[in-house]
């Protein structure tokens, strides 16, 4: 009996997340016209939100230049679009974003809490006005167009990066490179004295986490068709996913996860039913959420299951 | 051999000198410890050695090599490890982990990750805790926190332990058992500065004293020495 429970549990994960894996890997097959574009949009805000987390999670710093290399990223595709290949550009819009975010890194990481989000915060609006004036002065134009991809190309570029941002998160998490961010989140001058290279790893950390901003800005240039500075660094982009990953919980990886995806998709449905109080609605259910959820919305689960168990489990 | 050496070591906060021209050195294997009235610039010079502070002037070495400069990280690599005079452990991490943490970063030359897990384990059993081994930090107890910090410094296996105030706010039997741990350790044949209030232990233990006061070093020598100078008793007592 406790060895068929065991096994159960042992294969029941992989299982899952295998299925879940192949239904949305044939998801363009079998369901055709705005579910693809949805589960794109829903995939874009999980990536942003689970790259945001890699960073900010276990460190503590809160980061608000997600928007920036997200930007960084969309503008990498409406430079380059019409002479390379999608996965070429989608790599490079990545690796713009993955040295931009060493070089901040170097400068900024010395500074702690609230100064540092400040700062990215800057950092963003810096960029994004820096464009916008060059835009002005020297190609004298406003916007641009991007190249058109399909929705199914779209949709499974889209969907290799979120694959690889959460294996990124989850090994990261298991290392010891993944201890390591831990302990700098807990205290950060003890974990330098235990030998770990606060510096380097915490910047090279941010680095991993852009690179994922700005590979899924990339694609999403191409969905948009046209853009500009105030599009392609809109602040949205930086502060949804914090609050994403505060509405799923910040825990365990599927907190995030979850959050995105339930969030990401309640915006879709309440913006298209309640046009004009959206926002409203959106801001009561985060305050809701908050206040009676402050581990997230995965602090629902144990509760649900003590209360479908009756109490047989009760903790302690 | 001189183990760790200080010329000159001078730090200033503002205009203030917290520590001045103060020469010191460990002899390896020695058990030293710096006592000082509060404010007297203890902590700052243990701060200096591991690396949390820059000097102004003066030079640390290690082994012979100069280590003022370095990164509180290559410092501890080099073999320095420290614990903190308030508890600085890694709270929402189980005990075992403060721990691998030290034998996975610290150590002078990497180690895998199941000999880093052996080392933890052994040296919670040295300290004491392999009880608690699951438990957060956080939820132990003071005294029980501060062997924490021990056991996650001996896994960078360091060659010289600094420890601040081991024994602040601990109980009469607390105290013994970590005077105990400190000649457990030197038997290892690390060698020990330490830092403390408490009479006894420091007298105890120590092989050698050295007394800070306003940022200058003031009397160094065998605790009887120390007990019976006359600078040292004005300093404490008031002449």
């Amino acid at each position: 009996m406790d060895i068929t429970a065991f096994k159960f549990k042992r294969f029941a994960v992989p299982g899952v997340l295998l299925l879940i894996l192949i239904a949305l890997a044939t998801l363009p097959i079998y369901a055709a016209g705005y579910t693809p574009t949805l589960m794109t949009t829903i995939f874009m805000y999980i990536i942003l939100t689970v790259s945001w987390v890699i960073f900010s999670g276990p460190t503590g710093y809160i980061s608000l230049a997600p928007a920036a290399f997200f930007g960084v990223g969309i503008y990498t595709m409406a430079v380059l679009g019409k002479d390379l290949p999608l996965l070429v550009i989608v790599v490079i819009g990545g690796l713009i974003s993955f040295i931009l975010a060493l070089l901040v890194g170097a400068v900024t990481l010395r500074l702690r809490g609230i100064y540092f989000t400040i700062f990215t915060f800057g950092l963003l609006l810096f960029i994004q006005y820096l464009l916008l004036f060059w835009e002005f002065t020297v190609t004298k134009t406003r916007g641009r167009f991007v190249v058109l991809e399909s929705t199914t190309t779209i949709y499974y570029v889209i969907f290799g990066i979120l694959v690889a941002t959460l294996l990124t998160a989850y090994f990261i998490r298991r290392s010891k490179f993944g201890l390591a961010l831990q302990s700098i989140g807990e205290n950060e001058e003890a974990a330098a004295h235990m030998g770990v290279n606060v510096t380097m790893v915490k910047i090279i950390t941010f680095a991993i986490s852009a690179f994922f901003m700005g590979a899924v800005g990339a694609v999403m240039a191409t969905k948009w068709t046209y853009i500009d500075p105030g599009i392609a660094f809109n602040m949205l982009y930086s502060f949804m996913p914090v609050l994403m990953a505060i509405f799923g919980g910040i825990g365990p990886l599927y907190g995030p996860v979850i959050g995105a995806a339930i969030f990401a998709y309640l915006q879709e449905v309440l913006i298209t039913r309640f046009p004009y109080y959206y926002m409203l609605l959106f801001g009561t259910i985060l305050i809701v959420t908050i206040l009676y959820l402050p581990s997230g919305l995965i602090g629902l689960i144990p509760k649900l299951w003590r209360r479908r168990s009756g109490g047989q489990h009760a903790d302690t | 051999m001189q183990i760790l050496e200080g010329e000159g070591v001078t730090k200033y906060f503002g205009g203030l000198a917290a520590v001045s021209k103060v020469d010191f050195y460990v002899a390896e294997g020695e058990v030293v410890g710096l006592i000082g009235p509060n404010g007297a610039g203890k902590t700052t010079l243990f701060n200096l050695i591991s690396g949390a502070l820059p000097l102004k002037s003066g030079v640390i070495k290690f082994k012979g090599e100069k280590i003022s400069g370095l990164k509180p990280h290559q410092i501890c690599r080099m073999g320095v490890a420290r614990t903190f005079q308030s508890v600085k452990v890694f709270g929402n991490m189980p005990v075992f982990q403060n721990v691998l943490l030290g034998s996975l970063f610290g150590t002078p030359s990497a180690m895998s990750s199941t000999d880093a897990a052996k080392e933890a384990a052994g040296l919670l059993e040295f300290v004491g805790l392999s009880a608690v081994k699951m438990t957060p930090a956080r939820d132990l107890t003071l005294a029980n926190q501060k062997r924490v910090e021990v056991a996650r410094a001996l896994a960078t296996k360091p060659e010289l332990l600094l420890l601040d105030e081991l024994m602040a706010g601990l109980n009469p039997t607390e105290t013994a058992e970590t005077m105990e741990l400190v000649t457990r350790i030197r038997d290892k044949g690390i060698t020990v500065f330490m830092i403390e209030h408490v009479m006894k232990a420091i007298m105890g233990v120590c092989d050698r004293i050295i007394v800070l006061h306003h940022g200058e070093k003031i009397a160094e020598g065998t605790p009887k020495e120390i007990a019976t100078s006359k600078t040292v008793i004005e300093v404490y007592l008031g002449e």
